[in-house]
């Protein structure tokens, strides 16, 4: 067990070392993020499927890229992620239905692939359409699988508590 | 690499970055073909009526439309293309609303699944209600679209070619649907 006789030949500048090694992965991670944040428009960039309401497109754990620029219009077909008012999970579904005025504003309708019937039943009760400002991004990208992570973490929250501290414990306690 | 774990390690690395290759290579390679095919839209039936919208409470106009159609797709799956999700759309104008769009009918094609689409007096498959009344007399542009989902990519969104246009009748109809 080596890293026992690491901790022995740890001194106090080799403390502060580690720690702002540590803190610079995770100011790195935050602004890789807020960099997307900001070149995509879209207040989440990447999102994972939770449900399996658009099979066999996409299938629980698939990871989306997203992008939200104002200057691109929604168009029936694409397929948008957008939020109810009240709740906290977007909803990935299709737009089937769009009407659009003169001075832009917008209202559509969407359905998930897999659904039998439209979102109707799942929006806001006296909400019938959904508007500009409730979409978080437009599905542009895709990759599958790889936001399973994300998935198992939020069903099993100790697992989530023991990688994270697994993972603090390594870097921390490891030299390199 | 004298330890199971080490080894352990490094091959859950390698494999991970391997498998990112991959996906990137999917996406490299199939991102710039082109999607496009040729579409065969046909209208045999239209027949516009006037009722309450579910949901909405407001009469408003409800079209219905029998098309035929005719397509072959076996050119655009490749090794990326998983799915291809087709939809057919209308489009039309409104003193309401500058820009409908209402999507009649859909149809999902796996990779592995017969690719020629031969429809031939099919229904419209969603209900065709205006945001208004404004149906009768007025002029849609029919087009085919379809959806590219890959193992791993961009998600294309192509116009089929072959749109037509349909002129909707002056008045209600009554015949039976």
């Amino acid at each position: 067990m080596d890293i026992f006789s690491d901790l022995r030949r740890l001194n106090k500048r080799q403390v502060y070392f580690q720690v702002l090694n540590f803190a610079m992965i995770i100011s790195s991670a935050l602004m890789i993020w807020k960099g997307l944040m900001v070149t995509t428009g879209s207040e989440s960039p990447i999102v994972v499927v939770l449900s399996g309401s658009m099979e066999p497109a996409f299938y629980r754990g698939d990871l989306l890229f997203l992008t939200n620029y104002r200057a691109d219009p929604v168009r029936a077909g694409e397929i948008v992620v957008f939020k109810i008012e009240g709740r906290e999970i977007p909803i990935v579904h299709r737009v089937i239905k769009l009407h659009e005025k003169a001075d832009g504003k917008v209202k559509f309708l969407t359905k998930g692939d897999n659904n039998e019937v439209d979102d109707r039943g799942l929006y806001k009760p006296g909400q019938l359409w959904v508007e500009r400002d409730h979409v978080v991004g437009r599905a542009r990208g895709f990759v599958p699988y790889v936001g399973i992570v994300t998935i198992l973490m939020n069903d099993y929250p100790k697992l989530k508590y023991a990688v994270l501290g697994l993972l603090g414990l390594f870097v921390l306690i490891h030299r390199e | 690499m004298n330890t199971i774990l080490a080894r352990l390690n490094a091959l859950f690395a390698f494999s991970l970055s391997v498998t990112a290759a991959v996906a990137f290579a999917c996406f490299l390679t199939t991102n710039f073909l082109d999607y496009t095919q040729k579409v065969d839209i046909d209208v045999n039936k239209v027949v516009i009526k006037n009722m309450e919208e579910f949901y909405v409470g407001d009469r408003h106009d409800l079209g219905h439309i029998i098309f035929t159609l005719k397509a072959n797709f076996t050119p655009v799956f490749n090794w990326n293309c998983k799915e291809l999700f087709l939809y057919l759309m209308a489009e039309y104008e409104t003193p309401q609303n500058k820009l409908n769009q209402v999507v009649l009918w859909d149809h999902i094609i796996n990779r592995g699944e017969n690719p020629v689409v031969n429809i031939r007096k099919r229904s419209n498959k969603y209900y065709f209600f205006d945001d208004g009344a404004f149906l009768r007399g007025n002029k849609l542009q029919i087009s085919l679209h379809w959806n590219i989902i890959p193992n791993a990519g961009y998600l294309w969104r192509v116009p089929g070619g072959g749109s037509i246009a349909l002129d909707l009748p002056e008045s209600y109809g009554t015949s039976r649907i």
